[in-house]
């Protein structure tokens, strides 16, 4: 008898029409066109619930969190520790004392580099990362190895934008103190193969810091599965607002850990004489944070598995692969990173236009894509461009869309070829 | 809404297809970088400078077509002017770029250089616009240091 529950029910669609009408910003007309946001590598649009949810703190229960024994407090604080629960959740962490609330990515990282980095990389030790790390993943660690006379070793890519894994088994060497590695490129969209690579930097006793930002919108991540020892992100590039983030941290870790920032929150007592600190994770959460903030994130985060992290990535992987494939129909276009485990990062040069043309051009007709460096400056080297055009994919995201950019790309060519 | 068409006005997109000037001067005794932060683009500013006079003048690096041809006007038309002549047009040129002032009294004619003035309507190309005359005020300085349009 045929049963509607049958298991072998195929899922539903990807409803990306009624993803759309959660985002009021994509409902709007750029210079007389349609929006299509194609830059949500830099920061993505945000959805009703996330809006609510900052408009609710600040309309009901705008008050400090932690201190004030007061009604407006206790739900402030309430709602603040429930994005705890939440990230926790997301993360597939263990435990919600291992979720630091932090200003984003790159604080997170600074954090790491400033605290467990400085209780273990000493003068002479190595500290190794990728080519194709973000900026905000290299520069802490090149200041870190400054301080204590420290080298930063670099694992190389391949012409697709892949880790060169012989490179990177060679250089987890003895003196390697710990190994800081982006799951997803911002700038290519290669999806390293982290589980691997935490394996091999465990087997030889090297701690493992995950630069998360770019990953935690495109795919399911779990740090239990991964096993990495810290893993960082910013809930701007996962619907939630901006000036917020996570970072997780095995709590073997953050308990050993000295704390980052002194001032409030962080401290158990204080007197002139010395000063206790509080637990985890408050240690690491000095000063009135941005409570606004955290409590949508919970919003963004509970949004983007209402979405169907699996789902998604589906709809947006077949994205990837048509604009990949209207892209390099276009003569002269030349795509780069183009690794076969990759996300909806487009990163591209028309030869002779630049791509700072391109985004004025694309703009025109209402297709916001990014030019530029895109924070990693080591890696436009290593394809020897200056700058590259770079159109990025989120969940609501369409096919039409797609169409778009591909027809204005070719327009481009034709005003400025 | 502004018009593409007044930013990539045709003689703009002729300058960037064939750029004047694009070499090092033989004789070069001046030269200063400019670095654009945005985009990462550099070009370097050479000036053949003699008794106060620019003997010759001429421009390296790979930019957008909006720098390259700014770079290329810049050079086109200081070639066999005075340093004090060049100074007076990158203080009228910053002014027309970042669209704060209308000209006044005295101030040097644009000529073709008015080909530029669209890029004021785009607050996000102004920089790559006057990259080349900050690199030319850095050269007529004498300063070697890398300019950037930070500052
Ligand atoms: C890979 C990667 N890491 C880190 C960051 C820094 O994120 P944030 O600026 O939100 O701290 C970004 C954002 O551009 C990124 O793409």
């Amino acid at each position: 008898m045929a049963s509607l529950s049958s298991p072998t029910r195929s899922r539903p669609a990807f409803d990306v029409e009624a993803v759309r009408r959660d985002f009021p910003a994509l409902q709007q007309q750029v210079n007389g066109h349609p929006l299509v946001y194609l830059d949500n590598a830099a920061t993505t649009q945000k959805p009703l619930p996330v809006l609510e949810a900052l408009r609710g703190y600040y309309e009901r229960d705008c008050a400090n969190i932690h201190r004030s024994i007061h009604q407006l407090g206790e739900r402030a604080t309430e709602a603040f520790e429930h994005t705890r629960l939440v990230a926790q959740r997301f993360l597939g962490a263990g435990s919600a004392r291992e979720i630091v609330f932090t200003a984003g990515a790159t604080a997170g990282l600074n954090l790491v580099a400033q605290t467990f980095g400085r209780m273990r990389v000493g003068s002479g030790d190595e500290v190794l990362i990728t080519a194709m790390e973000h900026h905000s993943n290299i520069v802490p660690w090149q200041m870190l190895c400054q301080e204590k006379g420290a080298r930063l070793a670099v694992v190389p890519i391949n012409d697709a934008g892949e880790l060169i894994w012989e490179a990177l088994e060679e250089r987890l060497t003895p003196r390697t103190r710990l190994l800081a590695v982006t799951h997803v490129s911002n700038a290519l969209g290669t999806i390293n193969p982290l589980r691997q690579i935490v394996a091999a930097a465990h087997a030889r006793q090297i701690p493992v810091v995950v630069d998360g930002a770019q990953a935690v919108a495109h795919m399911p991540v779990s740090v239990a599965e991964l096993d990495c020892d810290f893993y960082a992100f910013s809930g701007h590039k996962i619907y939630g607002p901006t000036g917020v983030g996570v970072l997780y941290g095995k709590s073997e870790w953050l308990e050993r850990m000295p704390p980052w920032q002194g001032g409030g929150d962080m401290i158990r007592s204080v007197s002139f004489e010395g000063t206790t600190y509080n637990r985890v994770p408050y240690k690491f959460e000095a000063g009135t944070p941005h409570i606004a903030g955290v409590i949508a994130l919970a919003a963004a985060l509970e949004y983007a598995l209402r979405l169907d992290p699996a789902a998604a990535a589906g709809h947006e992987d077949g994205l990837r692969a048509l604009a990949a494939e209207r892209l390099a129909a276009i003569p002269g276009v030349r795509l780069i990173g183009t690794a076969p485990q990759k996300v909806g990062v487009l990163s591209f040069v028309i030869e002779g236009i630049h791509p700072h043309d391109v985004s004025t051009l694309l703009d025109q007709q209402g297709i916001a894509v990014r030019a530029g460096h895109h924070c990693a400056q080591p890696l436009m080297e290593r394809y020897g461009v200056a700058a590259t055009s770079r159109a990025s994919l989120a969940a609501y995201n369409t096919r039409q869309e797609i169409e778009a950019l591909a027809a204005g790309v070719a327009q481009v060519k034709e005003m400025l070829g | 809404m502004p018009d593409w068409r007044e930013l990539y006005q045709e003689l703009i997109l002729d300058h960037n297809r064939r750029p004047r000037n694009f070499r090092r001067p033989p004789a070069a005794n001046r030269e200063a970088q400019g670095f654009n932060t945005l985009c990462g683009d550099r070009i370097v500013l050479y000036l053949d400078l003699r008794d106060g006079i620019i003997a010759d003048i001429g421009f390296q690096g790979a930019g957008c077509a909006i720098s390259t041809a700014s770079a290329s006007l810049l050079t086109e038309r200081l070639k066999g002017r005075t340093a004090a002549e060049a100074e007076a047009l990158f203080r009228r040129m910053h002014a027309l770029l970042t669209g704060v002032s209308e000209p006044a009294e005295g101030q040097p004619e644009l000529g073709k250089l008015e080909a530029l003035s669209g890029v004021a309507e785009f607050p996000t190309r102004v920089k790559c616009a006057t990259l080349a005359w900050h690199t030319l005020h850095a050269a007529l300085a004498g300063s070697q240091a890398m300019v950037s349009t930070e500052e």
